[in-house]
Order: structure tokens, then sequence, then C-alpha cells
């Protein structure tokens, strides 16, 4: 009855000949959380599925000099929280990536795909084809929902996150109505680095409070140069409600969404700087 | 289109199943292989009914490919008792009366014995966010709580 | 009647009987069995949320390899709209009309037609072959919509004062004169509260797999909370004499009352008879979603008087209930049930029918009586407060006890409602300070609670153990109640008993498995049965020992001589007699078939805490008791599981379910991921506080448990909110956009 056909290719050049030769009716296969509901639903009628997975660069998490990760697209986000030393370094990514459902989707789920949310971990995105191999940075990813920047045939290989100047963390808090299995009305990461108690670097991102995730450059300004006293969280906060350009859907409402995206930025924020702190 | 070959380990017995490219793992655990202990609660992988392992990593079976078990290690809830003896977890949810119906609770003890695999010693909250992606509708989870954590103090006291 | 005390099994945490398969993945569920030869059906649904059908045309769909039978509307037994045919309380001309639509598709999700084929995809792209002609017609869903003047009339044959309307049935209870109450009245408050369709959510979807032999002679496996339901309305809409079908209960997987009627049952048996081959269905969770279910949403008003010392004089309630596409919404529990846990001399009760293009209700967990509950409830707080009076001291004044006379026509017999008033006042949570942010709430609930039909069978077997089969599907543990009353009356271990519940050709008459009437209904006729047994056991000693069967007593287990005078005799044990039965008189055992009556109704009063996140505005219940007069605990750790199910329920009801509608009238979270029910990290423990105040028309005491629990969960939640914000809410959900709404006003106000 079904046309579908599935590969398990063992390297990644095999990987992109089956993916690119099969077109638009071809699709990824990593964690899977997304596209077997998809195909369930009838949303999505793959001709051709690539499980990803016995590709060792896509599943593989690296440190590299100077301190900072590779992580093949395919790691789903259970195996980045058990590597001994990633949470020390993006506990805020590591939320991102783990906030995003159960323990079993976690177990399943790549934590690339869910970096692309709203990541502000400033990270560098290598993907190849059959033209060969580029790099992109995470923000430029994402084009739209459900849809990326990636040219036809190309596959995600890895997410690169850079090392850190010490005084440097992380963290994300997402909105939900409950306390798990929902997906986020809004979510909020704050990467930051603080000297002597100065904010010295700074990037804001939030999720689903625009058609893609927003790095807000302007809570970012807010917060750097500044001791994240209260004038300029607010500065920040309004920075965030101010960049919101939701929607009113099923998950929440314009006005909702706007609101909560400054609140989550404080929150946010203290987190982050208590982390770099080393409270 | 030509079914699928898939050799495979569920509950230690190696075995070999035809499957279509877009079964789950789901369908051929209970169309397949006849192991309907994994139920399917909505096929979306936001109930848990039919929670497994995956080389000992818990996983919603009808979130897996079932041409993805190839090479891989599969236990369902029909492993956990070993030789006729219940698991503790097994026990102790009969003793607590830590089921209704019945109809999460393959997931649920899966998920718990991954749980303590990984954690002996969990905190209520441990215990709550863990089994977050496991709905029950009959209990409120309060039964099925306690007895995880009762269970988990009991195996730790008999490890001693 | 003899209330058993000092009991050996009775009030023990036994093992379920059902226990081991449970918790080893061997138990058959609906969608867990396969035949030889099965096929699968699919069906093909409504987009539309109101449309006439012109024509349907499945000849491509018939002519797909792979296809054995479809079916439309032409093969369901049809009962016209100008005679009712009840069946329970569930009206044939609704029920064709639901399982398939006829001239009209109701809702979106309504079957259209099915298709068997030999595999799930096939029959799936039959369906995308069937070719429907709609003439789409304009509908409403919101109550407010369908009662417009203008509305566009769902069933023109039901006329509401004379015209053809959209309500389509009332319903009043009325005692003392209520303008003379109000006037009596020194303080009287007034609120009008919405809520939102809820899902029973069960996490088992609807399956069946039926067999239909040549000669008709048809066999269904499903899980329903009744397989005599699935058998008379399969017969009804089939044309196949009862007598014919044999249904088996498969093992359930939550109902909640929405497995009460059947959807695809009928569907099969006419897949399966047309095709000769045995036809399995399984819903989706979005078929479940979207056809299934839910139960109604609603408008409610609700006024309530009283004097300075805090004696209600007067209450009024006006309750709208949306039926979804055909009648039969719960206005009965939400007008009869709110204020039956009060004493008031005058009461006006009314509730309206109200259809619309939504799924048809199904039964859910006490229809009905959470949402008038809810309204009345939250009022009585706020006159409690206008008062000043501790709002369990208010309930506490005003409580229903022996020889009230309930506004829905009872007088009531000895309840235990002021016990769980008194329980919960001293309970230590009641009295446990409480932080910032956080307030505590009080909400009482009542259910009527059923009897009815019960039938069952106890054999001894051959080797001295006991079997007993009863006919209502167990869903929380009814089994477990049985083997200990079983046990406690033979005097042996309830080890020894083994529970079934018997198909339709095996057992006699039961009614659903509803009403909270399980135990109360099958622990009657288990214990008369039981007693046949003991009888026999006595006159078989008796014969053994040439005395007389009133000299023999039956005392753990065994026959004794009841006293000295009666003789010297070893005692002779259930295996004794059991091994000499061929040869004194056969096999041992009784049935007994009751219309079992007696069935008083159930109240309890829950205790919430809450803590509230005033930026987010999201509420997380962080400790709660629900106290209860469960009349006897047979089985205490599945009554406590009532308990703390429905409370669950009822807290997802309160703070994040309910049914989103896009613009086109389709319900847009069809699914577990943005139908929030609570998921283990929402709740804390649930207390729980068992009063037992035994039933006097039991043989156990035994009272319904399984509805009232969820009865007053919203008004608690409701009014522990309230205490930690100083802001009411009167609609539900209270999801975090609609309480920061709420708290934004007066938080601006006091800013400004």
């Amino acid at each position: 009855m079904t046309d579908i056909r599935y590969v398990a290719p063992q390297t990644l050049d095999e990987a992109i000949g089956a993916y690119a030769a099969a077109g638009s009716a071809a699709r990824i296969l990593a964690g899977g959380t997304d596209l077997l509901v998809q195909m369930r639903s009838g949303a999505v009628k793959p001709g051709l599925i690539v499980d990803i997975k016995k590709v060792r660069e896509l599943t593989a998490v690296e440190e590299i000099s100077g301190g900072g990760f590779r992580i093949g697209a395919a790691v789903p986000g259970a195996v980045l929280a058990e590597h001994p030393r990633f949470r020390q370094t993006w506990p805020g990514v590591l939320e991102a990536v783990n906030l995003i459902g159960s323990t079993q989707v976690q177990g399943r789920a790549s934590a690339g795909g869910n970096l692309c949310n709203a990541s502000p971990a400033g990270a560098i995105v290598t993907v190849q084809g059959p033209d060969g191999r580029r790099e992109l940075k995470v923000e430029d990813v994402p084009a739209g929902p459900g849809r990326t920047n990636l040219k036809p045939g190309e596959i995600l290989v890895s997410f690169t996150l850079p090392p850190r100047p010490p005084g440097s963390s992380d963290a994300y808090l997402r909105m939900i109505p409950r306390t798990e299995m929902d997906i986020a009305v809004v979510g909020c990461g704050v990467s930051l680095t603080l000297k002597d108690g100065v904010c010295t670097h700074a990037r804001v991102g939030l999720g689903a409070v625009a058609p893609t995730a927003l790095l807000v450059e302007p809570a970012a300004q807010a917060l750097i140069g500044s001791r994240l006293d209260d004038t300029a969280l607010t500065a920040a906060a309004n920075a965030c409600r101010a960049a919101c350009r939701p929607i009113d859907d099923k998950r929440g409402t314009i006005a909702y969404r706007t609101q909560i995206a400054g609140v989550l930025l404080k929150r946010t924020t203290n987190i982050a700087a208590e982390r770099a702190q080393g409270k | 289109m030509a079914k699928l070959h898939v050799s495979t380990t569920v509950n230690g017995e190696p075995l070999e199943f035809l499957c279509e490219p877009h079964d789950t793992m789901l369908d051929a655990l209970r169309n397949q292989l006849a192991l309907t202990g994994s139920k399917e609660g909505c096929a979306s992988g936001d109930c848990g009914a039919c929670s497994i392992t995956l080389d000992d990593r818990l996983v919603c079976s009808c979130l897996m490919l079932a041409a993805e078990a190839e090479g891989h290690e599969i236990r369902t809830i029909e492993g956990m008792a070993r030789g006729g003896r219940l698991h503790p977890l097994q026990e102790k949810f009969l003793e607590q009366a830590a089921l209704q119906c019945g109809i999460c609770t393959s997931g649920m003890l899966v998920a718990s014995e991954a749980l303590l695999a990984k954690n002996p010693d969990p905190s209520e909250e441990e215990v709550r966010f863990w089994l977050a992606g496991n709905l029950c509708r009959c209990t409120g989870y309060d039964k099925i709580v306690r007895a995880v954590l009762e269970t988990a103090t009991e195996m730790r006291e008999a490890a001693q | 009647m003899n209330i058993v005390v000092n009991n050996k099994w009775i009030g023990q945490r036994t093992i379920r009987p059902d226990g081991v398969d449970k918790v080893t993945g061997r138990a058959a569920f609906a969608a867990d069995t396969a035949m030889p030869g099965m096929i699968w059906g699919k069906v093909l649904r409504s987009p539309h949320p109101h449309a006439r059908i012109r024509s349907i045309d499945t000849s491509r769909a018939e002519a797909l390899p792979g296809v054995k039978a479809v079916v439309t509307s032409r093969d369901v037994v049809d009962f016209p709209l100008d005679k009712s045919v009840m069946l329970g309380i569930q009206d044939m001309r609704w029920m064709c009309r639901n399982v398939m639509a006829r001239d009209k598709a109701l809702f979106p999700g309504h079957p259209i037609a099915a298709v068997a084929a030999t595999t799930e995809a096939i029959a799936a792209k039959a369906c995308e072959l069937i070719e429907v002609d709609y003439e789409v017609l304009p509908w409403s869903i919101e109550i407010d919509d369908a009662i417009r003047p203008d509305a566009q009339i769902l069933h023109e044959s039901i006329t509401f004062q004379g015209k053809p309307s959209n309500i389509v049935g009332q319903l009043e209870h009325k005692k003392g004169d209520i303008e003379a109450g109000f006037k009596q009245a020194d303080v009287i408050i007034e609120r009008t509260f919405t809520t939102r369709p809820v899902h029973q959510g069960y996490i088992e979807p609807h399956a069946c797999l039926i067999s239909v032999a040549a000669d008709g002679k048809t066999t269904i496996w499903s899980s329903s909370q009744g397989q005599f339901m699935v058998r008379a309305m399969t017969a009804y809409l089939t044309g196949i004499p009862q007598s014919d079908i044999r249904a088996i209960p498969a093992e359930i997987g939550g109902g909640f009352g929405g497995k009460t009627i059947v959807y695809l049952e009928p569907l099969a048996t006419l897949l399966a008879k047309k095709s000769g081959r045995p036809v399995k269905m399984v819903m989706t969770r979005e078929e479940v979603m979207r056809a299934t279910g839910p139960t109604s949403g609603s408008k409610n008003t609700v006024k309530i008087g009283a004097r300075k010392d805090g004696t209600i004089v007067a209450a009024q309630g006006t309750f709208y209930l949306q039926a979804g596409a055909f009648p039969g919404s719960p206005i009965r529990g939400a007008a009869g049930c709110s204020f039956a846990p009060y004493d008031i001399a005058n009461v006006l009760s009314v509730g309206y029918d109200v259809c619309s293009n939504r799924s048809k209700v199904a039964a859910y967990r006490a229809p009905g009586a959470p949402i008038g509950a809810y309204a009345v409830e939250c009022v009585l707080d706020e006159v409690a407060e206008s008062l000043n009076m501790d709002p369990l001291d208010f309930r506490l004044k005003n409580a229903a006890k022996q020889g009230t006379k309930a506004a829905h026509g009872p007088v009531f017999p000895r309840i235990g409602y002021i016990e769980t008033l008194e329980a919960a006042k001293t309970a230590p949570h009641y009295s446990t300070p409480i932080g910032k942010l956080q307030g505590r709430g009080v909400a009482s609930g009542f259910w009527f609670n059923a009897g009815g039909e019960s039938s069952a069978q106890v054999n001894i077997t051959e080797d001295g153990n006991v079997v007993v089969t009863t006919g209502h599907p167990d869903i929380g543990g009814s089994r477990a109640g049985i083997a200990n009353i079983c046990a406690e009356l033979l005097g042996i271990d309830y080890r020894r008993v083994s529970v079934i519940i018997g198909d339709t050709q095996t057992v006699g008459f039961s009614n659903l498995t509803g009403g909270s009437r399980v135990l109360f209904a099958s622990a009657m006729v288990v214990t008369q049965a039981a007693e046949k047994v003991i009888n026999t056991l006595r006159e078989r000693a008796a014969k053994i020992w040439e005395i007389d069967p009133e000299a023999v007593k039956w005392e753990n287990g065994a026959a004794h001589p009841a006293s000295p005078n009666a003789g010297q005799f070893e005692p002779l044990t259930l295996e004794d007699l059991a091994e000499k039965a061929p040869m004194q008189g056969g096999p041992i055992g009784a049935g007994v078939q009751l219309n079992t009556q007696g069935a008083d109704g159930g109240f309890g009063t829950h205790i919430c805490d809450v803590e509230v996140d005033i930026e987010l505005g999201i509420a997380r219940v962080i400790r709660y008791t629900a106290v209860q007069d469960v009349g006897r605990a047979v089985h205490p750790g599945y009554v406590e599981g009532q308990l703390q199910g429905g409370v669950a329920q009822g807290i997802g009801w309160a703070l994040n379910e309910e049914y989103i509608y896009r613009s086109d009238g389709k319900v847009d979270n069809p699914g577990f991921l943005d139908y929030r029910m609570p998921v283990c990290s929402d709740l804390p423990m649930l207390d729980t506080i068992l009063v037992e105040v035994p039933n006097p028309k039991h043989p156990q005491g035994v009272k319904g448990v399984g509805e009232v629990p969820l009865v007053p969960v919203m008004a608690a939640v409701a009014n522990a909110i309230y205490r930690a914000t100083g802001k009411r809410f009167y609609a539900l959900p209270m999801s975090p956009p609609k309480v920061l709404e709420g708290l934004e006003q007066p938080i601006q106000q006091a800013a400004e």
C-alpha cells in the first residue's frame, strides 16, 4: 500500500546521497518525535526516510579545543544531559533541550532540532549537502514555522557551541500551563558574562512569540554594562515585550505572551547571573 | 513494496520480524510479535502507555519505527517479571492499589524501572517529573508515586 | 439487614484478582486481541459542523483492491423521529443517528460511512475515495449562539414554547416559595458561571473486534461500561436478535461514563456481516476527542439568599447545558444535585438541554453534578464570606440530614454529610497555616448513586475453591471488593476466590458500570448467592452427620455443629464438602438476579490549597484533602483511589482542560498535547478521609463512591484561588491567561 522506503546509511555521504536523490519527498529521521507524529496524522507522507543515527558524526558529543562543544545533529537530549562537563558550561542550553518533553521524548528527540528554538548560545550550525559543507549561525537556520534555510539535499550535521570566558553562564525558562508535556507558550533563554558584577556580554532569545525564535538585541544591550539591577532588568523586559510579534492560538493570547516574555526575561536573567557568579 | 526484515532482541530473546517501513515499534510489538502489553493511547508520545526501553533508554515505542530496532535491545513490560517472579515494582503496585483500570500500568512500570535503574534514591519531585510523560486518568498518581518511592527504599535496603 | 462487623477480609487491602495480569501486560484490553482472517475497519467522518447529506457514492471505495465491505446509514436500522425508543437513558432515535449520520451531519467527526479492508492503510485510503455531496448549513457550538432566535435548528421536529428550538429539554425542581424565600434574606448573592466541555480522558481509545458467522451468530469483543448495553444497542441498530449476540467484556482502560454508549460496535458488526470476516476497529486519539464524550459546556446562574444568622432561606439555579448533536445533556445532575447537600426551605432549580453542533455528550462521572456544584458552592463561599462565617460552619448550619426533603424529591435517610463537614473541620489540613499567595478553599458535593439490575453466580469448584461471576465491567477494582466480601461470607482466604466478569451469554443481565452502582449492586447479589451456597453446604453437612440443617453453622470456611446439643462432629470444610459433592447432591453453586434498591446518595467535602504565581497567572494545587461518606470501605485502597482519581480530574477541569474550537467549528486540540489533563508533576499527594456511615439498606453497608469525588473539586479550587488572590473567577478553566487577565485589573487599579 505505502510507497515509503527506509534507509539507515552508515556514512554521511551515503545519507546525503540518498536524501538529495529522493528530493522533496525525503525526510530525515533523527529522534522521530515530530516526524512519526506527522506521518501518523497524514500531514507528512514521505517517500524516503533517511535514518541518520548510524552515522557516527551525527551521534557524537565532542569537546573542542578551548572548551567548546560539537554536538551531532541526532544526539538526543538525554545523552547530552549525561555528558560529564556539558552541564557545567551550558546549563541553559541543556534546559532548552530537555524541557521539550517527557523522559521518553528526551531519550529520542535530538538536541539540535531544539537548539534552533530560542537558544541564545551563539551556536554555529554545520550543514552538508551535495555541494559540500557550510556553516550558519543557529539563528539563521529557521525560516519560519516548520521551514528552514537549508538548501535542498542539505542535512544538519552538528552544532558547535563556542568556548566561554570565565564568569559566563546561561539559563532557559519557558512558560507552560502544566509543569510538563506542553509546548512552550513563551520560551526565554539568556546567556551572559559577568565581570566584577557587571554584565559584559549578553544574548537574549525568545521562543513562541514570533514566527521564528527571536534574538532580542535591544534586551541584550539593556543588560550589558549594567549590574543587572531592577532598572536594567525592566528595560530588558520591556525590550522583550516590544520585540514580540505573537499570535492568539490555543496555547496563549497575544496579550498573555507579550506580558510573559518580560516576566521570563527577568527570571531567566537572574538564574543565569547566579550561575555565572558560581552561586 | 517489500517488507523490511528486522533482527533485534526483545526481552533478552533474539528474534526477527518483517514490517512495513512506516510501522512503528509499537505496531510491530503488538501486531507482529503479539506483545500487547505496550498500549497505544495517543500515538503521539503524549501518554507513555507504549513505553519501552531501547538499549536501556526509556522511549515511546509509538515514536520509533520498527525498522530502527535492527541490532538493538528492546525491553517491554512482558520482560519485567523474571523467571515467573514479579519485579518489586510490580509487587508494590499491587500491594498499594497503584492501578485502577490498568491501561497505563505497563508504561508506568517500565518507566519506573528505568528511573530506579538510573536513580535508586529519587525524591518525590524526581519521580513526578520522570513520570510526567505517563498519563494516568484513574489514580491521581498518588499511589503510583508512593509505590515507586517505597520500592526504591526497599530495593536500596535489599541491596545493602 | 445485618451489617457485618469485626471482619477478616472486608476492609482489607487485598491483592486484586486481575492484578498480576495488569502489572505484567497480560490483561487483554479491547485492542489486544486478534482473530484469524481479521480485517480492519475505519470510519469516514464529516468535516463539517452541520451539513445536509445529499448523496454518498461509495463505488470507488468498493472497487479498491483489499476493500471487503462499505456501510452507510442505509445499513443501520432506522428509528423514525416520531417515536421514542428508550434503552436505559438513551433514545435509539438519537443513537442510530449518532453512530452514523442519516440525513444530516451534525458535528465535525460525525460518522458518514465505514469501510473494512485487509489493512488499516487500505481502509483509510478507501475512506478518502468515498464521495459525499454535502449542503453545508449554518451552525452553532456555544450555548448563547444555539439559543439565539435566529439560530440554525439541528432538529426541526423538537419544539420549545411552540417553536422549533435547540432547547430540546427542560427539567424543574421546586420546593417551597422561592420569591417569599428571598424576601426573608438579609444577604442575596447572584452570579453567572460558565464551564467548557471537558473529555472523560480515558487512556484507552474505543476499540472492538467483531465476528459474525454465516448464521448470524455474533461475537463482540470490546471494552465498554456494559456488555449488556453493547449487546442491546448493537441488536437494535443491526437487527440481529440479542440471543445471537455474545458480547464479551474486554478489560476496560478507563471509562468515567464515556463508555456507556456504543460508537464502533454496530458499524463493525455490519462490516463483519457484510464481509464475512472478523472486523477490528480502533479509534485514534483524535477520533476519540472529536467524536466521543465529552461532557457539556454550560452556562449557569445561581442566586442564594441567607439570613444574618447563616440560615439559607432561598436558592435558585438556572443551568443551561450543551447536549451536543442530540438531546440528552445531564441537566438532571446539574439541577438535581447542586442544592442537595443543604436543607433549604425554598428552592427553584431549572435545567435546559441545549443542542449544538458538537459531538453528543456522554456521561462523565456524576454527570452534570460537578457543573452545578461549581456554581452553587462558589456562591455559597461568597455568602459565607459576606456573613463573616467560616465556610464549613456555614455549610454545617445548613447541612441536609436524615429527614431533610431534597428539592429533587427524596426525603433523606441516614446520611453522612454532616460527618464529612465535621471531619474536614477537624482535619489537620484545615488548620495548618498557609503562606503568601496561597489560599484554602472548601466545597461539598452530592451524587444520587444508583442500584438497579445485577446478576451473579457463585460456584464452588471441585477442589473447594470459589468462582464468582458478575456482570458489571470492573474499571477501578470492583473485583477486589467482591473477592473480599465473598471470602468474608464463606470464611475462607480471599485468594481462594476468583472473580470474573461474565459475557452476555453466560451471566444474567447486569446494568451498566455507572451511577456508582457496581460494588453496591454486585455485593448484594453476591451476598445472596453466597448465603444460598452456605445453606447448601450446611444441608450437605447435616445430611452427612444425619442431623437437622438448622443444627449446622458455617464458620471459618467449615460446617460445625451449631451447639454441643447437635452432636460431636469434626468440622467439614469447604474442600471436604466439595470433594463429597458428587455423592451428596451434585454441584454446589447459586445464582442470584436482583433489581437492587437502597443505593442512597453520597456526600463529600473537599479542602484545597493553591499557590498562585501572580506574574504568570499559574495556579497550582499544593495540598488537597477529600473527605467522603463512603458507607463501608470494602477495599480501602480502591476507595481512596476513587477519591484521588476524581480529584485529579476535577483539578484538570478547574485549571486547564477545555475543548478549544477553531473558527470553522472543528476542535483545535484533539490530543493529549493541547487537551491538558494533569500530569504526575502537576499534582501533590491527594489525601483522603474515609467517613464510614454504613448504608443500612446494604448487607455490608456499601454506598457508591466513584462519582462524588469529582463534584466539589472545581469550586474548591476556585474558592482557594480567591483566598490566595482576592479575585473570584466565574469561568472555567482558570488557565494562566485567564487568571493573569483577571489579576491584572485590580493590580493596575492599585498602582494608579
